[in-house]
């Protein structure tokens, strides 16, 4: 299939803009005329629900949580970046473009990163006006920090809940249209299939929840804003209920999976302490602005310190090896994800991590605590303050920047991070790839639309920190509710569609049969124990670090587990007339099994090193990514028609008209 | 420690148990000091898996004290004995071996149950939808820094924000009032200049709202403050307080009508 990307044409800084000023426009009288399902009320979801009920589009969103409060988007910690320049720095809207491509590796599409710096500004203005309590300083003026693979400092933050805020900031919107009656919210209901009228969507399956019952709901358009699959992994930073499913479904009815094998490690993450272990806790990247990352130099030191006989502070200053400092000086512990948690795990691997497992590296504030100690003495005019004093003031400026990590390290390990420096370990944080959409953020099936998160938009193969949370508004608030004009400016006449068409009838037929085929199933092993074992392959070949003899033998134990799982999965209770989350969770892990194969099937795919994807075939000799972009400057969006073929390729070429492709140097 | 013994009384409602609930007792072994109080119940979940038995229903998501899903009252207290803490974020190192602990639902007549450890706390999003926010549309606004906001202000403002919405206040009040969660929303937004507007609307359409759910009435008894996990401070009652009976003078109902406070 022959991608198109539809990109406007012209100069990259008057696409977006030009291009809006010519799109169709619906009135608002046939606005009224026109219904829109939103499913997922994160950032996105809810950023783009109340934006469009805004409109006067007649808007019915969907959350599988019990309130539109709680998405995933709330547990974003760090914060939120914008080309504002209020720093004086030399930020731009370029830089930010330049920032993310780079960041992302070359392999994200010009035009829509463009677009997101340029839009990125008008977010940071609305949230404070919907009263997000952003940082600010003395002044009375907003407050940034720094986040990695940048050297300007434009991340916007509200402590470390700048999600949680920014969640608020969208839901009340949302809320302020519901009571307006323009949105129709359906919590706790999860969308299970996607319905096609002619080709185009034109509505949902969703289960609700609480009673089991199967609902059609139609529409002119439908947009799916429902999130990333970290989850595919069973342990990752993602929140517990966080999966794939209606992005797959989508997949399942025609629509393209691009570039599925972009998943990033994030490198601080509270390691794993036992096999009992349901998630993994995010430290956030803003914590690198002042933490050191160092493992021993000594074998001999980090066996001691696994085996308790000693500790961080029994190793002499010359004994540690700060490796990021060492060998990416110009960026140092402020370099990229991939490349930081990359460096983790060769740290890790050559036996000097310092977990019982092995597995974790040090995040040590000592150096920051005394630096802004001494300073402060200083603003206080205490001359040759004792080292007692310059700790405990150094302590309390640490915890007025990040007192709630701190705590919350404290609460999960029992170690005060304050006086030991914290132990971290790269966990599966976010997932780059997704559904496949141009630019207007429609996929290949018309009238579907996906935003934030769910889709492969933006991000290339590595996304920058803080970047999340801008792109799911930008999606949601500013792209979304004009690029969708342009499909429903042909339906103003379309009568609403009746769900009770046979399409409708069909696709819940489909879905009661998933349901039935689940529920019958009646064998012994939780859903649980399978979504661990499938977690466990997809981690330990389809993670960090991937070669092709891997990812071949992970493709098949996939599939091997995925038969075993239609064969022995235990699903207790009834589908219908009760609350059943174990229902909830096979449906899920059942998708999971064919997304974790697809993801397997890119990653063979690509003979290449970049960004998050590291084949360990392609490097170079001090062991960096090595991209082919000769070969691979594409992206990669799959077809998928079960499990008896396999997964057809299809490529959109990535044009750079703007930016040279260089190789990524952080050194 | 690793191998703590516990025996779990556990409340079970809806599904195999009765309509009206039931204490259920389940013994556990091999707890270790690090599982969080969730994991353990994984485990307790996985126990009755195999065994072909319905594992006990609990709601949970960030499991990182932030998306205020998890609810149950453990030994007495909603969210469990520690100060400032969610049951997600609450570890085992906090109980002892041949510890017996109770487990239970928030209890509440404006939270039903849904089943077992479930109950339904879609009567908050109401409160939020009668006038919880600031009322602009989607690019509306101006330039951010436009308006200083003082570092006190924003810092008053932030701690009321950092509601999670979970609703253990209402669990732990006598009277089940919801007037903490209230008081935090007209907090947060009161105290900046860009919710500062519609403040005294809001108060009233909120506490409006929060007496048509039948929450109980507040009579200072800060239990609430006490149980709650982010420590919000009762103090944001008493701005709720103000903001109401002042704009109680100003408005009269017909001001109200038209979708709260839209
Ligand atoms: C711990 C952590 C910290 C982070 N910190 C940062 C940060 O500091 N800065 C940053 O920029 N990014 C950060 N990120 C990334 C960022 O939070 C996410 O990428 C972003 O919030 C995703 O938003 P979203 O709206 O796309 O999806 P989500 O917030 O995941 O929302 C998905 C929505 O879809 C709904 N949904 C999904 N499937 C269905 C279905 N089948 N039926 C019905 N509803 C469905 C869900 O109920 C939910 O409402 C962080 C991520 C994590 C894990
Ligand atoms: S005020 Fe506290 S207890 Fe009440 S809902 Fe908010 S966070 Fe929960
Ligand atoms: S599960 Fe999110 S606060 Fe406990």
């Amino acid at each position: 299939m022959a991608l198109n990307g539809k990109v406007p044409a012209g100069n990259l800084t008057e696409k977006w803009t030009k291009y809006r000023a010519s799109m169709p426009l619906v009135a608002p009288n046939n606005k009224r005329r026109l219904d829109i399902i939103v499913v997922g009320s994160g950032l996105a979801g809810a950023a783009a629900a109340a934006s469009l009920g805004e409109l006067g589009y007649n808007v019915k969103c969907f959350t599988f949580h019990d309130s539109p409060r709680r998405a995933h988007s709330i547990a974003a910690q760090g914060g939120i970046n914008a080309a504002k320049n209020y720093r004086n720095d030399g930020d731009s809207t370029y830089r930010l473009f330049y920032d993310t491509i780079k960041g992302g590796d070359y392999r994200a599409r010009e035009a829509n990163v463009y677009r997101l710096a340029e839009v990125s500004a008008s977010i940071i203005d609305q949230a404070v006006a919907q009263g997000v309590p952003f940082a600010r300083e003395y002044g009375g003026l907003l407050d940034n920090r720094s986040f990695g693979g940048v050297q300007v400092s434009r991340t916007f933050y509200a402590r470390g809940q700048t999600g949680q805020q920014l969640l608020i900031g969208a839901y009340q919107s949302l809320s302020r249209q519901i009571s307006l009656g323009s949105v129709e919210m359906y919590n706790r209901h999860e969308m299970l299939d996607v319905v096609l009228v002619d080709g185009k969507a034109r509505g949902i399956i969703a289960r609700n929840l609480l009673t089991g019952e199967l609902e059609r709901h139609a529409a002119h358009a439908v947009v799916l804003a429902t999130g990333g699959y970290g989850n595919v992994f069973y342990l990752s930073t993602n929140a517990m209920m966080c999966n794939v499913t209606a992005a797959w479904r989508s997949v399942r009815r025609g629509a393209l999976m691009a570039n599925p094998c972009f998943t990033q490690i994030h490198p601080t993450c509270i390691p794993v302490s036992g096999d009992y272990q349901s998630k993994l806790t995010l430290m956030s990247e803003s914590l690198r602005n002042d933490g050191r990352v160092w493992v021993p130099k000594k074998q001999e030191d980090a066996a001691a310190i696994r085996s308790g006989h000693k500790n961080a502070l029994d190793i002499p200053e010359e004994d540690r090896d700060y490796f990021l400092e060492r060998r990416y000086p110009a960026f140092g512990n402020l370099v990229p994800r991939d490349v930081a948690s990359r460096a983790a795990k060769i740290a890790c691997d050559e036996g000097l991590g310092v977990a019982p497992t092995g597995l974790a590296v040090y995040l040590d504030f000592s150096a920051a605590i005394e630096r802004y100690g001494r300073s402060k003495a200083g603003v206080m005019g205490l001359h040759n303050p004792e080292h007692k004093k310059v700790i405990e003031l150094g302590q309390n400026v640490v915890e007025e920047k990040y007192g709630n990590l701190f705590a919350m390290y404290e609460k999960i390990t029992g170690e005060n991070p304050y006086v030991m420096p914290m132990k971290i370990y790269p966990a599966v944080h976010y997932t780059m790839g997704g559904l496949w959409v141009d630019y207007n953020l429609e996929t290949n099936i018309p009238g579907l639309f996906a935003a934030g998160e769910c889709n492969f938009s933006d991000h290339g193969a590595n996304r920058l920190g803080a970047s999340a949370l801008m792109q799911g508004l930008a999606d949601g608030y500013f792209v979304l509710p004009y690029t969708i004009g342009n499909f429903l400016s042909n339906d103003i006449r379309t009568p609403k569609f009746d769900p009770n068409s046979a399409e409708f009838l069909q696709a819940e037929a489909d879905v009661k049969g998933r349901i039935d085929q689940l529920m019958g199933v009646q064998g012994k092993q939780s859903v649980e124990s399978f979504h661990r074992r499938l977690g466990k392959i997809m981690w330990e070949k389809c993670g960090m670090a991937r070669n092709a003899e891997g990812l071949t033998a992970a493709r098949r134990q996939i599939q091997e587990l995925r038969e075993e799982f239609y064969k022995d999965v235990f699903v207790p209770g009834s589908a219908t007339g009760d609350y059943n989350p174990e229902l909830e969770k096979a449906l899920r892990v059942a998708d999971f099994f064919e997304m974790g194969e697809l993801m397997v099937v890119d990653a063979l795919n690509r003979e290449e090193s970049c960004g998050g994807h590291f084949r360990e075939e392609h490097q170079t000799e001090e062991g960096e990514a090595l991209r082919d972009d000769a070969n691979f400057a594409y992206v990669a969006a799959w077809a998928y028609n079960g499990w008896d073929t396999d997964p057809v390729l299809n490529k959109e070429e990535l044009v750079f008209e703007n930016v040279e492709l260089k190789s990524r140097s952080y050194k | 420690m690793e191998n703590m013994h516990l025996k779990l009384k556990i409340w079970r409602q809806g599904g195999k148990f009765s309509k009206k609930g039931e204490f259920v007792t389940y013994e556990l072994d091999n707890v270790s000091e690090h599982m969080s109080f969730l994991e353990m119940l994984d485990v307790l979940n996985e126990k009755l898996i195999t065994q072909r038995e319905e594992p006990v229903a609990f709601e949970h998501d960030c499991r990182e004290g932030i998306c205020g899903t998890c609810s149950m009252v453990i030994n007495g207290h909603p969210h469990g004995p520690n100060a400032g803490t969610t049951t997600c974020q609450l570890h085992m190192r906090f109980f002892r071996d041949g510890d017996t602990i109770t487990v239970e639902p928030f209890r509440a007549k404006s939270f039903p149950v849904v089943k077992d450890l479930v109950v339904e706390r879609a009567a908050f999003d109401r409160i939020i939808q009668a006038g919880g926010f600031v009322s602009i549309n989607t690019g509306q606004a101006q330039d951010a820094n436009a308006i200083p906001v003082s570092k006190e202000s924003a810092t008053v403002a932030f701690d009321a924000a950092a509601c999670i919405g979970c609703g253990a206040c209402v669990a732990a009040c006598p009277n089940a009032s919801a007037m903490l969660f209230v008081s935090a929303k007209v907090s947060h937004l009161a105290m900046l200049p860009q919710g500062k507007v519609e403040a005294k609307r809001r108060a009233l359409a909120m506490v409006k709202q929060m007496d048509l759910e039948g929450f109980g009435n507040c009579s200072n008894v800060t239990a609430c403050e006490a149980e709650c996990p982010k420590e919000i401070s009762v103090e944001n009652i008493a701005r709720l307080n103000r903001e109401y009976i002042s704009a109680a003078f100003v408005y009269d109902e017909k001001e109200e009508k038209g979708g709260g406070a839209g």
